[in-house]
């Protein structure tokens, strides 16, 4: 009977979702605001990656409230692993030569490659989330070849911390100039190039290095919890 | 087009077998080949931010983080 019951409401789910799909034009916009954005973001923003300019300038407020989930979901992380009993530092094999070294002239190509990332993000596709998850994968890759390396504990946190008070200590400076909490204040200079599009720019080195941070701790305490 | 249809057809077999799959790591590594395709999709679906993301964190730190989680478990076949 609870069988036929299931049955019978996974068929009404499913008809209903079919048919509501059929309703759906697809690859027509179906909002305004993106047409508007797509047309003056270049102009208000100062920014050339219109994504960027949504994310940031236009829906800044809910980048914040995006960082403050991951920041949260960090430092819960934290608190489960602090519960742990620390073991006694245990002995491993050091790796192969070859792979410490490829590791170890890796890592800083890969830094580089994640700061352009998200000293470009105005630019070019990419932005402080992506740089950081970059400088995560980095940690990452040094954390499994040179497996005696490790990132001091304190360093992330005061990094972390610092990049977040970046990130609202300019949201509250467009409050005192302007009245808007994270209102653009700085000029917007030449559309493409480097130094344009105002805070955009900061908020964005302030999100790498803070999401690059968040990560690279959350694989540092669980790789620790794990050995 | 044919390329699309097939990186879609090898996406769905990845997701069903992770399903399938009783060990857990191979599991994973199906979720990987799922993340990745994902990325490369939204790339040619014209998102290259998205793709970014989804390459660095889905097919990167996830698999890292659910390798690690695994390594504590016990394995029974």
């Amino acid at each position: 009977m609870r069988r036929i019951i299931g049955l019978i409401l996974l068929i009404i789910i499913a008809l209903g979702f079919g048919l509501s799909l059929t309703e759906i034009p697809f690859a027509v916009p179906k909002t305004k605001v993106g047409r508007y954005y797509i047309d003056k973001g270049i102009d208000q923003t100062g920014a050339v990656n219109i994504v960027t300019s949504v994310v940031l300038n236009y829906r800044g407020f809910d980048t914040l409230g995006e960082v403050t989930v991951l920041f949260i979901a960090a430092t819960g992380l934290g608190a489960i692993l602090a519960t742990v009993k620390k073991k006694p530092g245990r002995e491993f094999v050091p790796s192969s030569l070859v792979l410490s070294t490829g590791c170890r002239s890796l890592f800083p190509f890969i830094l580089l490659f994640a700061a352009y990332i998200f000293l470009h993000g105005h630019l070019t596709p990419g932005g402080g989330f992506q740089g950081g998850a970059i400088i995560a994968s980095a940690f990452l890759l040094v954390y499994l070849g040179c497996r005696e390396r490790r990132v001091k504990e304190r360093s992330i946190k005061a990094i972390e911390s610092s990049a977040g008070l970046i990130f609202v200590i300019i949201g509250f400076l467009g409050l005192a100039v302007s009245g808007y909490f994270l209102f653009n204040f700085l000029p917007r200079g030449i559309p493409n190039t480097l130094l344009s599009a105002g805070i955009i720019p900061i908020i964005y080195i302030a999100i790498g290095f803070k999401v690059g941070s968040e990560l690279t701790g959350i694989i540092d305490g669980l790789i620790e919890e794990s050995e | 087009m044919i390329f699309i249809v097939l990186l879609v057809f090898v996406m769905l077999v990845a997701a069903i077998s992770a399903c399938i799959f009783s060990d857990l790591l191979s599991a994973v590594i199906a979720c990987c080949i799922v993340s990745l395709i994902a990325a490369i999709l939204f790339f040619l679906l014209q998102a290259p931010d998205v793709a970014m993301a989804e390459a660095s964190i889905g097919a990167a730190l996830v698999t890292a983080i659910f390798v690690i989680a695994i390594r504590r478990t016990k394995r029974e076949e």
